[in-house]
């Protein structure tokens, strides 16, 4: 089995020759590393899908490297929008800037009564590991790098359901700039996550939110004064 | 000069971290990884707390079942505190937002949580979110230390601590990014590194990076260890990949069934006692599984949402309808840094450690699931507050570069070694000599036999050079580094599984069937005097 991997030293890809048996990407990488090219450079942890480490591009899509079965031909490569430290391992640091600049926390507590119902409500959403597979796949990071982006506004939309949350309006007024408007709806994000988060649904349901708070889409708004932004399509 | 600094973003000093700044405390954590990444997602099946929410419970129960559990070994003032601060520790999480499974009982606070069987307990217990409790209770803390902006040094792989004249002053640290060597001075210093579980490579449920850093550098500046010998084997891994199925499987209802379809074990014992059940299934040729199709696939889907997927994944099994094949393999290390009873690292002042990587003495020769996070939470809170009041109690000048100095030194010189050995082969070689010789049943052949292995992998150290010479990002470096701690701390595992002739909790000894009490009711502590 061949598999393509990016080196970074080389800016281009190099071929490695691995057995001819059923193995994750990261069982690959492993193996490659300890057998064969030592300097081959990527980020592990857990194997079991769920500390976020190990999230790379193969053929183009984002997956987790543990939970990803290797086929002859793949191509394999560092996440987008991440600076790439060397060959697969990227500087996460400001894609995870999003959850500080979103105010991703539960801003002021209050005692309440939680049921299994308000449980499903973020069950899934905080389900969320920060492999940043999300955050790769988003096209808005192409043209808007301020971007808050899909996981930290999920995590912002989980906080601000969370009925023990009193500052929910926190929430919401900091989602405004940079956040749920520039987002183009186009599901990447969606398709991407190892754990079957929906971060376009999460945006959505922020956006609902937001009109009951008071605020408009702001592309919305400019469209209404008659302005030619029909054209651009994304609102930017 | 920081007052605090926390080595380890784990859940222990994530925890440390919040209650130190809570405290007035300047705080600086580092880190090898980034703070979510580690260890403590992986704890799945819950946190432990005699909040009586399912069913009759109390503190004194909790207490009860850890000391029976950790048969004789725990320090039971240790284990009041910690069981009697539960409730306070749930409060506490339950304030910041951990998403926590919950009942319909229309109660307010915490009496809403869900709490679940595990193992060794009297009561349903454990306090859960799915099966993901340990990944969102870690994402709930980071997120709250982003609210309360502690300042994260990331990739920042522990080399040493900075003693002089007995007390700690800092540590150095490899930035891993630009391979820099830096050193961090600090008034107090907390280790939350986590434990050495992935020593038992290809044989572990642990990460990678479980290698036991921090005990190894506690070794080196004069401290000490206790109960190395006492290697946690978790009952049911995946039997190909060695990952985790949580304990909670059986909690709600699984069974333990042999190639044979019989049950052999009462599932909700300790896991010592159903791990050695498991093994002498094995050794009559038999294989194991764990079956959870009488649960019904709804119920596996709404408990345990996260063990469907790994079983799927990575045993092309469905357990809705599937046995799932399960081996015991290491999961969690009760031994670890010899503290006192303030989480103090002895022989080194201002110096604590707190979790896996350190022996608060409860659990003792058998961990009971739903424990660890109660200790990294609780116990997180108590190092900072000693480790504050430290700080704000001495005049701490800062350390000399001497420390620094000598760690560059040895980089460079590394560097310069020669790579004839490839220390990979000898990591896995490591990994398969332990659980053999070390594992779930052991005699003093094979402990010798492994002790004599190690000593001739570490007289081999000096040709095991690096084939990557790169400085910045050398993920190679780092597997060599955490290798070299491994191969220490093996050794120490060894030496005290050698002493130890007798069988309690978790180390089981053939020609010693039974605890002796006379001889061995105490920890055995080593230090780098001791060390082979």
């Amino acid at each position: 089995m061949r598999l393509s991997i990016f080196r970074s030293q080389e800016q281009s890809d190099a071929d490695y020759t691995l057995p001819d048996q059923e193995m994750t990407l990261l069982d690959a990488l492993v193996y490659i590393k300890s057998n064969i090219d030592a300097t081959l450079t990527f980020s592990a942890g857990c194997r079991a899908s769920v500390c976020g480490t190990c999230a790379v591009r193969v053929n183009g899509k984002e997956v987790l490297a543990c939970a990803y079965k290797v086929k002859d031909d793949d191509r394999v490569e560092p996440l987008q929008y991440h600076p790439v430290l060397r060959d697969l391992k990227v500087d996460k640091h400001p894609a995870q800037q999003t959850l500080k600049r979103s105010t991703a926390w539960l801003h002021d507590y209050h005692e309440t009564s939680l049921s299994h119902q308000d449980e499903k409500q973020s069950e899934t959403q905080t389900d969320c590991i920060l492999c940043d597979a999300c955050y790769s796949a988003c096209p808005v990071y192409a043209l808007k790098p301020d971007f808050l982006g899909p996981f930290a506004l999920t995590r912002a939309y989980r906080y601000s359901i969370d009925k023990r949350e009193t500052g929910v309006k926190n929430i919401i007024d900091t989602v405004q700039t940079n956040g749920i408007w520039d987002c183009i709806l186009c599901g990447e994000c969606t398709a991407v996550c190892p754990k079957g988060i929906d971060p376009k649904m999460d945006i959505m349901m922020l956006r609902s939110s937001s009109v009951q708070h008071g605020y408009t889409d702001p592309s919305f708004a400019t469209q209404s004064f008659g302005t030619p932004d029909f054209g651009s399509g994304f609102g930017f | 000069m920081t007052d605090v600094l926390i080595i380890g973003s784990g859940g222990a000093g994530l925890t440390a971290a919040l209650k130190a700044k809570e405290l007035g405390a300047s705080v600086i954590i580092a880190g090898k990884t980034y703070p979510t990444h580690s260890q403590t997602s992986m704890a799945q099946g819950g946190i432990n707390a005699s909040l009586a929410n399912v069913e009759s419970d109390s503190v004194e129960a909790h207490i009860a079942d850890t000391i029976k559990s950790a048969q004789g070994l725990c320090d039971e003032a240790m284990v009041r505190t910690m069981c009697t601060q539960a409730p306070q520790t749930i409060a506490w999480l339950e304030r910041l937002g951990v998403p926590f499974s919950r009942l319909d009982n229309g109660g307010v606070g915490t009496q809403t949580i869900a709490q679940r069987q595990m193992g060794g307990a009297s009561a349903k217990r454990a306090c859960y979110a799915q099966d993901y409790t340990g990944l969102k209770i870690l994402h709930t803390l980071y997120d709250t230390c982003l609210k309360e902006e502690i300042e994260f040094l990331d990739e920042h792989y522990l080399l040493n601590l900075i003693v002089e004249e007995a007390a700690v002053k800092g540590a150095t640290f490899l930035d891993i990014r630009t391979g820099e060597v830096k050193q961090i001075d600090a008034k107090s210093v907390i280790i939350a590194t986590g434990g050495y579980g992935s020593l038992y490579h290809g044989y572990t449920t642990n990460a990678y990076g479980a290698s036991g850093d921090g005990i190894a550098a506690v070794l080196r500046a004069g401290g000490a260890v206790s109960d190395m010998e006492f290697i946690q084997f978790h009952p049911t891994a995946l039997k190909h990949s060695g990952i985790l199925i949580s304990e909670s499987a059986r909690g709600e209802g699984g069974y333990l069934v042999n190639s044979q379809g019989e049950r052999f074990v009462d599932e909700l014992k300790p896991r010592d006692v159903v791990a050695r059940a498991i093994f002498k299934e094995f050794q009559k040729g038999l294989e194991v599984f764990l079956d959870l199709r009488h649960l019904g696939e709804a119920k596996l889907l709404e408990l345990l949402p996260q063990e469907i997927a790994l079983c799927k994944l990575h045993e092309r099994i469905d357990p809705a309808c599937e046995l799932i094949p399960i081996k015991p393999v290491a999961h969690y290390c009760m031994g670890g840094i010899e503290v006192d009873n303030q989480l103090r690292v002895s022989a080194l002042r201002g110096c604590y450690a707190v979790g896996e990587c350190a022996n608060a003495k409860i659990h003792g020769a058998n961990r009971l699931g739903g424990n660890s996070l109660l200790e990294i939470t609780t116990f997180g809170a108590i190092a900072a507050q000693n480790a504050v009041h430290y700080a704000a109690q001495h005049q701490v000048k800062e350390a000399d570069e001497a420390q620094l100095t000598q760690d560059r030194h040895t980089l460079e010189t590394l560097f310069n070694q020669e790579h004839d050995i490839n220390f990979y082969e000898h990591r896995e070689a490591l990994g398969k000599l332990l659980y053999e010789n070390v594992g779930i049943i052991r005699d003093n052949v094979q402990l010798t036999e492994a002790m004599q292995a190690v000593s001739i992998m570490q007289s081999q150290t000096i040709q095991m050079g690096l084939a990557d010479k790169n400085p910045t990002n050398n993920t190679h470096l780092i597997d060599f580094l955490e290798f070299k701690n491994a191969m220490m701390l093996a050794a120490l595992i060894i030496k005290a599984a050698l002493q130890r002739d007798e069988s309690r909790g978790a180390h089981f000894k053939i020609g010693f069937e039974s605890a002796n009490d006379a001889m061995f009711k105490h920890s055995i502590t080593l230090s780098k005097e001791t060390e082979v």
